[in-house]
C-alpha cells in the first residue's frame, strides 16, 4: 500500500483495477494549507494520459507487476507468442501491445515480458540486438557528396540509417531505446 | 550541488537583508530552535525532537519577544516541516521573520516592496527580476489583490464556493497561483476568515483575516498578517485545530501556555515570514529549490 507521500515519477500504482506509471509529479503545498501531490499518469494498458491531484491521506494499491524472461517463438498473423524458458508457459501479446518493439524481434530472442495480474501487457527487448542487413545500396567508393549516413533494410523490415561503408548480408548492432545504429559487428 | 555563483548570491542576499533591517532600526534576535510547543497548525506538522520539537517557524518565541516589549524584531533561521519536499520545498528551510508593533498588514506590504528593491539593487539586479523567462518589475506599487477578487479573475468558482466544496487549495494551486506576480510581484490578501490561524479579523468584516501573500511569477514567497492579540479567541483556534490533528491522529503537542500569556501583553502589530530559499531562487532564476542551497536531503 501507497500513500500519496511516496508517489513520485516513475511508480507505478493500480486505480480500479488497472496499472498506472506517474510521469509527471509536482509537490505543492498553499501558504498554511494542505499539501496537494499533482500527477499525470498514464494508464500502462491503453496508453491513456491524464492528470489528479491527491491529498496526503489517499492511498493506492501497488500495481500488481511482474517481469518475466520469456523467449520470442513466432508470429501468427498480429499475434506474438513467447514462452517461458523455464515453465514452458506460452503467451501471446497483439502487434499493438508490442509497439515499436516488433522493429527488434526475431525468432528465439530473450526479452523481457511485463505481467499485470498475470495478464501480459508489453515486452522489453534487449538494450543492444544484432541484425543482419537485408538491403543496403552499394557503398560509391570516392563519394564525397557529404551525406554521412544511408538508409538500410534489416531482417524485422525496420529502415534506420547507418554509415555508407555498411553492406548487404552485414551484422550491425542497434540501440533499442533509440531505434539507432551502434556499430558494425565483426563476423 | 549549486554554482558557486549562486553560492555567492544566497550569501549576499542574506547579508543585504541583515543591512535592510538594521538600517532601519530592528534588532536581531536567535530564538531556540529546539522547542516544547510549536504552534497547532493543521497542516504543518512538526518534527519531533526528543520530547520537544523542531521548530515550524520562530513565530512564538519571536512573538513573546514582541510582547515584552521591543518593538521591532527579525530573525534569520532554520525551520523543519515534516513531509514537505518538492521542487520547491525542503523539509529544512531558511526562513527570514519580522515583526514589528503599531503596525498592520498594510504597514507589512509596503515594507515588503522597500526590501526587495533594496535587495535588487545589492544584487545588481536592478529595478526588475526574470524569473521563467518572466520579467517582473520590483518598481513602483506591486500589484494588490483580495483573495475573493483573485477567485473571480482567474478561478472557475468563487472563493466561498470552494471553501464549501473543500477544493479552495486545489482551486488556489491549479488556477490562481500560476497567474499571480506575473507583471509585479502580487499581494495577495483578505483570505477567509478559518484560513488565518494566527491573524486578526478585519475590524469591521469578521469574515476575512487580514493576511497575506506575496507571489513573484506563481512562486509563492512570504505570509504576513496583522497579529490576533486576542488570548481567548487564539486559544480557542489552537483547540480547534488540535482535536482536528488528534483525529487524524497526530500528536498536537502540549497547548503554548507561555505563549498565550504573553499575547494578553502584546498590542496591535504585524508580522512576517519570508521563504529565504524561495527568494535565493527568484532572485537567481532558479527554477528548484535544490539548485540554490549547499545540499538537500538526499545529497547528504
Amino acid at each position: 500500500m501507497y500513500t500519496a507521500s511516496d508517489l513520485r515519477k516513475g511508480l507505478k500504482i493500480s486505480i480500479d483495477g488497472e496499472p498506472y506509471i506517474v510521469t509527471e509529479f509536482q509537490f505543492a503545498k498553499p501558504g498554511k494549507g494542505q499539501a496537494l501531490y499533482r500527477t499525470k499518469m498514464r494508464n500502462m494498458i491503453t496508453g491513456n494520459s491524464f492528470e489528479r491531484t491527491f491529498r496526503s491521506n489517499d492511498k493506492f494499491e501497488k500495481a500488481p507487476l511482474e517481469e518475466r524472461s520469456m523467449q520470442f517463438l513466432y508470429a501468427q498473423g498480429d499475434e506474438y507468442h513467447f514462452m517461458d524458458t523455464q515453465s514452458y508457459e506460452q503467451m501471446a501479446l497483439s502487434k499493438e501491445q508490442l509497439g515499436d518493439t516488433i522493429n527488434f524481434l526475431i525468432d528465439n530472442m530473450e526479452v523481457d515480458v511485463l505481467l499485470f495480474d498475470g495478464r501480459p501487457i508489453g515486452v522489453t527487448p534487449p538494450t543492444f540486438v544484432e541484425l543482419s542487413v537485408t538491403t543496403a545500396d552499394p557503398w560509391a567508393k570516392g563519394d564525397t557528396s557529404g551525406t554521412d549516413t544511408k538508409p538500410v533494410t534489416v531482417e524485422t523490415g525496420y529502415v534506420l540509417q547507418v554509415p555508407p561503408f555498411i553492406e548487404e548480408g552485414e551484422k550491425i548492432q542497434i540501440d533499442t531505446r533509440t531505434g539507432e545504429y551502434v556499430t558494425r559487428v565483426k563476423s | 550541488m549549486p554554482s558557486a555563483r549562486v553560492l555567492w548570491q544566497r550569501a549576499t542576499l542574506i547579508q543585504t537583508i541583515r543591512a535592510f533591517f538594521v538600517d532601519r532600526g530592528y534588532l536581531e534576535v536567535d530564538t531556540p530552535v529546539r522547542i516544547p510547543a510549536p504552534a497547532p497548525e493543521l497542516h504543518i506538522e512538526a518534527e519531533p525532537a526528543g520530547e520537544w520539537f523542531l521548530q515550524t517557524s520562530p513565530e512564538l518565541c519571536m512573538k513573546r519577544l514582541l510582547a515584552a516589549g521591543l518593538p521591532r524584531i527579525f530573525q534569520i533561521c532554520k525551520c523543519f516541516r515534516r513531509h514537505e519536499r518538492g521542487s520547491r520545498h525542503l523539509p529544512e528551510f531558511t526562513m527570514l521573520e519580522w515583526y514589528r508593533s503599531d503596525s498592520d498588514y498594510h504597514d507589512l506590504m509596503v515594507e515588503c516592496e522597500e526590501l526587495f528593491r533594496f535587495l535588487a539593487d545589492g544584487l545588481g539586479l536592478g529595478g526588475k527580476i526574470t524569473v521563467a523567462g518572466q520579467e517582473v518589475a520590483l518598481a513602483g506599487p506591486w500589484e494588490r489583490l483580495t483573495v475573493a477578487e483573485a477567485f473571480r479573475r482567474h478561478g472557475s468558482m468563487s472563493a466561498a464556493q470552494a471553501l464549501a466544496g473543500g477544493c479552495f487549495d486545489e482551486v488556489l494551486v491549479g488556477e490562481i497561483e500560476p497567474r499571480l506576480g506575473l507583471v509585479t510581484p502580487t499581494f495577495l490578501f483578505d483570505y477567509p476568515a478559518e484560513l488565518g490561524a494566527l491573524a486578526r479579523l478585519k475590524p469591521g468584516d469578521a469574515t476575512v483575516a487580514e493576511r497575506f501573500e506575496i507571489y513573484v511569477a506563481g512562486l509563492e514567497l512570504a505570509n504576513g498578517f496583522s497579529e490576533l492579540t486576542d488570548p481567548v479567541e487564539q486559544r480557542r483556534r489552537f483547540e480547534y485545530d488540535r482535536a482536528r490533528m488528534a483525529q487524524l491522529g497526530r500528536n498536537p503537542g502540549p497547548m503554548p501556555e507561555p505563549f498565550l500569556d504573553a499575547l494578553a501583553h502584546l498590542g496591535p502589530a504585524a508580522g512576517i515570514a519570508l521563504g529565504v530559499d524561495r527568494l535565493v531562487m527568484v532572485m537567481a532564476g532558479a527554477d528548484a529549490m535544490d539548485q540554490v542551497v549547499p545540499f538537500t536531503p538526499e545529497t547528504l
